[in-house]
């Protein structure tokens, strides 16, 4: 109920199109129910003409004003009814507007932590589906039942006062007929959730074979999907079914009531006719109000629905809506000036769900312009330290600064202009490479984008394009390949001109042509500012004025490389297995680069 | 009218694209029609209940206001008996329950053939994929196949609700043109008199609310589209501040989203008026008239009622027609985007006289093998390299060298025709057995790991089901997950969300190596398996490889050089030809392209001999 109150109240911020659809329904209401009155009246005239006098008794006047109040009414009924329709979908479509804005805005805002929780997928399919419902239910819960509760109310009062015990024995039943038609949807509900569900592994289990289709293959595993795949199929397709079985009960049943009460109306009234305590006229008008009656009684069980599945919508929807973003701005933030890139964490501390802690006392001091390595295994911390910089998480405990200044202290927008972040695996939008390029500063010249590409290492290869930077990238930027995505992300960095910068280069399976533009533009990026690096080259952990290495989420060795390597701990272990093949070309490391940078462009 | 119809509002999730083929498509599509018959023939029997029935349903709904008419003018105004209006009372109340029983069966035989309909689409969509090799794989995006057997299959149920819908509507329209005609020729002419107006209201209307709807349904697939670009991209717009901006883009293409609305139920609730002021004219005309006929006792009182009665009834099916146009256009649309996948056809089918493969030694050669996958673009040129059970084999060579070309070929995922070589594993050619046989002796390990949602037990015993737990874990231990795996939440029964997303990408290898492990293969297959993960992981790994490939035929590719060192003999590979082979000694001492590349790249060997010294080298 509660969810329900607040949908409308969202509602009632239109309020002036809930009254218009109200004013415009009553009207309707009133026009629609005095036509069986004058259908009535015209064939009692016509009746008693015929059977009292001649042809030249035709009661022409009178049927001349019956059929002229006829036409006039359902004009009236037809006007009042369009604005009823229209203003009752204008407010559901205004309603589905404002929470969808406010549904997109909210999510933006919320932090890493909440989008680390909640799959794509499921919050495209509350922004889709739940809005959807919502909308559903204001049109149907909010303008049109009370539409059909007065058509239903007024309609039956007419019958009562007309002739009470035809009127009583007409509809006593209908209130029965929706009541179990209502139960009926209440079932049906069960099953469409169940069917719902399946049809969601039935997704899941196609997704699966069609993403994982080598592993498939590999594995000669397609009898085994399909398996899977047919199970599933044939449980939708049985509980659908079931719901169409449920279905077709309810609604044959409640058209076999209304036949009913047609036949006794007929029966009952057909009898009072004859003995003359009923005119003919009357008996069509109660034949006409039951077939206006069917209408109410037949929705009562849509209306229902729309109001449990808005109730469910509105649950899913509000909680994210009500979530609040664990990293929240002070209310008295300050902005944070333009940082020189003392970088220093304090005895940080941290964790993603309270119980495992990801990070342990850690503690570094970063002078600006320092490079910091970090390097450890998976699952080590390396992604979090840099994750607390520009506060996409908090920390638990401790503190980080940026020259001095408490990263919590600060409004957003002026602490993530100051820290850049270089993705490995960068998200592109489907606009231009320009529009790319400039994603965080729209503002930017023309000049300054081919600046930054070029620092970048990609402006040879933009200008390549047929469009040039005016190319369009296509959908999750798949026309790129992952290493030109990711100088797209330092080229994006570039242009914001950070004091911090955070690169995250912990995976890569680029050949070595693309690994020597990147690193090209990695150590031109990495110019004059503070950088973190997610250390995956050797080349970068050696150039790193700081080593962090990582285990559990302590930081257990640091050092440059010399000292670590004197220091014969994890990281001399790693060195040895790992990198010291690698190593051994490397003496002579500095002629290659010289080579390539002079050949380059 | 009917209860049919209305899929509960299911089934309506994100469809993008195709916009373009539902505002072309046709209404009637011959071929989704012919190729349907098939899957309903299936349920031939309930298709036949839903037929008749049907028939009886509208002829019960249509015999009601006809009932009324005779009822008052045969009996009442007869001055009938109560009796007589008994039996007439006994008839109805027959009729009734006649129309209970034809909709019962009516609707549920309906639904068991359309759901017999879907079931069987999706079955075979499925089991065609199942059948369709790599290279379609290669050229159609996941998205794209998941619309057709989810977005066209929803698509085309609500099409066969639309059906018997359609059907119903228009053989009540055409009881009810009969009855009029029955109760009084003359009187059912001149109520019809309002049809062609409303069929001219109707021609001029549908194409404005075609327009209109279709811009409804472009409008919100930008907005869903914009929602699921900001999600999926939340992290570059939170580090870049973008939040403001990219809201006011959204609003832009919500309020057109809302703007198409308001024009379309402008258009939808307009129609609605015009249909209640032609009933009333017409019901105004056949009281005018019919009162006139009365007296001239040419027409009944009781008919009059019956005339008004059906004419009230009588604009519902026209209407339903005209607005179930648009949506009939997209389920055809749907029908034939399903059937051109099934009818894709398979480029990889066993030979019919294929054989089961024995167990194989692990001998593999590749012999004189030409490959492309475009015609005039040759991958693999005349290769030629001779395994023998249990060596290791390493692949290298830039990037498009062929690599991954040459273990898919081995693992058939791709045919080469015949006349373009042959690879043979133990002197069998795997074109003349079954892919089955040959593929379950194979295993390989991909660079980007894949779990499957499941526990982490099915995902490593994945299509070998009947392995002991105690070879599981075997498994596991060898490859140094069994460790990771029981600190997890409940172990090996733990349900990995979402393809593991729970686990970090070195651990999901971790897994996807002791799956390849469970299989035991004859044949391993590392495409790049370690280049995405960590020097510390790969580092464990490396050591469990050494047990594991004691007495198997591996093939590796690998791009750094510590995966390489220990391998039995090294292949070059450059522009899909193998231009060197040996050991690693070995071919340091040749001093060509792999001692050249060797010494150059201090991390990796990828780099073909043409672009050592130019800077853009990206594919």
């Amino acid at each position: 109920m509660k969810v329900i109150l607040r949908i409308i109240r969202i509602a009632l911020r239109h309020k002036w199109r809930l009254i218009g659809a109200y004013v415009a329904m009553a009207g309707a209401v009133a026009a629609y129910l005095m036509l069986p009155s004058l259908f009535q009246d015209a064939i009692d005239r016509i009746y008693f003409a015929f059977t009292e006098g001649g042809v030249s008794d035709l009661p022409r006047n009178e049927l001349l004003t019956i059929a002229v109040a006829i036409v006039v009414l359902s004009i009236v009924r037809g006007v009042l009814s369009f604005f009823q329709t229209y203003l009752g979908e204008a407010l559901s479509q205004l309603v589905s507007f404002d929470i969808r804005n406010r549904f997109y805005n909210h999510v933006q805002h919320l932090s890493f932590g909440f989008h680390d929780r909640h799959h794509t997928g499921n919050l495209m399919s509350r922004a889709i589906t739940d809005v959807e419902n919502i909308r559903m239910f204001i049109n149907m819960g909010l303008v049109r039942m009370p539409y059909f509760m007065l058509l239903f109310i007024i309609a039956g009062i007419i019958m009562m006062w007309m002739d009470w015990r035809l009127g009583l024995l007409s509809t006593s039943f209908l209130p029965f007929v929706a009541y179990h038609s209502v139960v009926m949807r209440l079932k049906m509900r069960a099953i469409w959730l169940s069917v719902q569900e399946k049809m969601a592994e039935l997704n899941t289990v196609l997704q699966e074979n069609l993403t994982g289709v080598r592993v498939v293959k590999a594995f000669a595993a397609e009898r085994h999907e399909e398996e899977r795949y047919s199970t599933r199929n044939a449980s939708v397709a049985e509980d659908m079914v079931e719901a169409e079985k449920l279905r077709a009960s309810n609604t044959s049943f409640m058209n076999f009531a209304f036949l009913i009460s047609l036949a006794l109306i007929l029966w009952f009234g057909g009898w009072r006719v004859i003995n003359g305590e009923m005119t003919p006229g009357e008996l069509a008008g109660f034949v006409f109000y039951m077939q206006i009656l069917s209408m109410p009684v037949r929705m009562t069980a849509w209306m229902v629905n729309a109001y449990a599945r808005a109730t469910s919508a509105g649950q899913r929807l509000f909680e994210i809506l009500d979530t609040e973003s664990p990293v929240q701005e002070k209310p008295d933030a300050g902005e944070m000036p333009r940082v020189k890139g003392h970088v220093r964490f304090e005895d940080v501390s941290f964790s993603y769900d309270d119980d495992v802690p990801v990070l342990r006392n850690v503690n570094i001091d970063a002078q600006p312009g320092m490079v910091i390595a970090l390097l450890g295994a998976p699952g080590s911390g390396k992604s979090t330290i840099v994750n607390l910089i520009p506060r996409f998480y908090d920390v638990a405990g401790g503190r980080v600064t940026i020259d001095g200044i408490d990263v919590r202290d600060v409004s957003f927008e002026s602490l993530r202009r100051n820290v850049g972040f270089v993705q490995q695996d960068v998200f592109l939008f489907t606009t231009s490479m320009r529009e790319n390029i400039a994603y965080g500063r729209e503002s930017a010249s023309a000049a300054e984008v081919t600046q930054a590409a070029k620092i970048a290492q990609l402006h040879d290869f933009i200008e390549s394009l047929d469009q040039g930077y005016e190319t369009p990238i296509g959908e999750r930027g798949s026309t790129l390949s992952g290493g030109q995505r990711q100088r797209m992300s330092i080229a994006r960095a570039v242009l914001l001109d950070p004091p911090v910068l955070i690169l995250d280069d912990s995976t890569s399976s680029v050949d070595a042509g693309t690994e020597e533009l990147i690193r090209q533009a990695m150590i031109s990026v990495m110019q004059g500012r503070t950088t973190f690096v997610i250390a995956h080259r050797l080349s970068t952990v050696h150039r790193a004025d700081l080593i962090l290495v990582m285990q559990e989420g302590e930081i257990v060795e640091q050092g440059t490389h010399q000292e670590l390597l004197a220091a014969s701990g994890l990281y001399r272990d790693i060195y040895e297995l790992q990198l010291r093949p690698q190593e051994e070309v490397m003496k002579d490391m500095e002629a290659p680069v010289i080579v390539t940078a002079e050949g380059g462009s | 009218m009917m209860g049919g119809g209305r899929g509960g509002g299911m089934l309506q999730g994100t469809r993008r694209g195709h916009i373009d083929d539902e505002v072309f498509g046709s209404v009637y599509n011959r071929r989704v029609v012919l190729r349907m018959i098939p899957y309903m023939f299936r349920y031939k029997g309930f298709a036949v209940i839903a037929t008749l029935s049907m028939l009886v349903f509208t002829a019960t709904q249509i015999a009601v206001p006809w009932f009324v008419a005779t009822g008052i003018d045969e009996y009442i105004l007869k001055d009938a008996t109560f009796g007589q209006l008994t039996v007439l009372f006994a008839v109805f109340v027959g009729t009734a329950g006649l129309n209970w029983v034809s909709n019962y069966a009516q609707q549920l035989a309906m639904a068991k053939v359309g759901q017999g309909i879907l079931f069987g689409l999706r079955r075979d969509m499925f089991a065609h994929l199942q059948k369709l090799s790599l290279s379609y794989y290669d050229k159609t995006e996941v998205g794209r196949i998941m619309s057709r057997v989810q977005g066209d299959t929803g698509q085309l149920q609500e099409f066969m609700a639309l059906v018997v819908m359609t059907l119903g509507d228009m053989l009540s329209l055409a009881g009810i043109v009969i009855m009029l005609l029955v109760l009084n020729v003359k009187l059912g002419l001149i109520s019809m008199v309002t049809i062609p107006i409303l069929i001219l209201i109707m021609a001029f209307w549908q194409p404005f609310a075609r327009k209109a709807f279709m811009r409804v349904r472009v409008a919100i697939s930008i907005v869903n589209g914009a929602l699921n670009e900001n999600i999926t991209g939340i992290r570059v717009v939170q580090s870049m501040n973008r939040q403001d901006r990219n809201l006011e883009i959204f609003d832009d293409k919500n309020r057109e989203h809302l703007n198409a609305n308001l024009y379309a139920s402008r258009l939808s609730s307009g129609l609605i008026g015009v249909v209640d002021v032609l009933t009333a004219v017409s019901i105004v005309l056949a009281i005018g008239f019919g009162a006139q006929m009365i007296l001239n006792n040419e027409l009944q009182v009781g008919a009059l009622i019956g005339f008004i009665l059906y004419i009230q009834r009588f604009f519902d099916p026209i209407r339903n027609l005209t607005m179930q146009y648009t949506q009939l256009q997209r389920s055809m649309a749907s029908g034939s985007r399903i059937f051109d996948l099934l009818d894709t056809p398979l480029d990889l089918e066993d030979a019919p006289d294929a054989v089961e493969l024995p167990r194989l030694r692990g001998e593999v050669e590749f012999r004189n093998l030409n490959f492309s996958y475009v015609p005039e673009e040759p991958i693999l040129k005349n290769v030629n390299l001779h395994v023998n059970p249990g060596e290791t084999v390493a692949i290298v060579g830039p990037t498009g060298a062929g690599k991954t070309s040459m273990v898919s070929l081995l693992s058939r995922f791709y045919d080469v025709p015949r006349g373009n070589g042959a690879i043979l594993v133990d002197g069998w050619d795997i074109r003349d057995v079954t892919r089955n046989s040959l593929a379950r002796q194979m295993s390989m390990v991909l660079q980007e790991p894949f779990l499957f949602s499941g526990t982490v037990r099915e995902n490593i015993k994945y299509n070998n089901g009947d392995v002991t737990d105690m070879r599981m874990i075997e498994a596991a231990q060898a490859v140094n997950a069994h460790n990771f795996i029981m600190r997890l939440e409940d172990g090996y029964d733990t349900y990995l969300a979402e393809r593991g997303v729970n686990l970090s990408l070195g651990q999901r290898q971790l897994l996807s190596f002791a799956r390849a492990i469970v299989a035991d293969p004859r044949v391993l297959i590392l495409d790049e398996a370690t280049a995405n993960i960590d020097s510390y992981t790969e580092v464990l790994i490396q050591r469990a490889l050494q047990n594991l490939l004691n007495d198997r035929t591996a093939i590796v590719i690998a791009h750094r050089l510590s995966t390489i060192r220990g391998a039995d003999k090294i292949v070059v590979l450059n522009l899909g030809e193998v231009i060197e082979e040996g050991t690693h000694d070995q071919l340091l001492a040749r001093n060509g392209l792999y001692s050249r590349l060797y010494a150059m790249n201090y991390a990796s060997i990828e780099e073909p001999l043409e672009l050592a010294g130019r800077a853009d080298g990206d594919s």
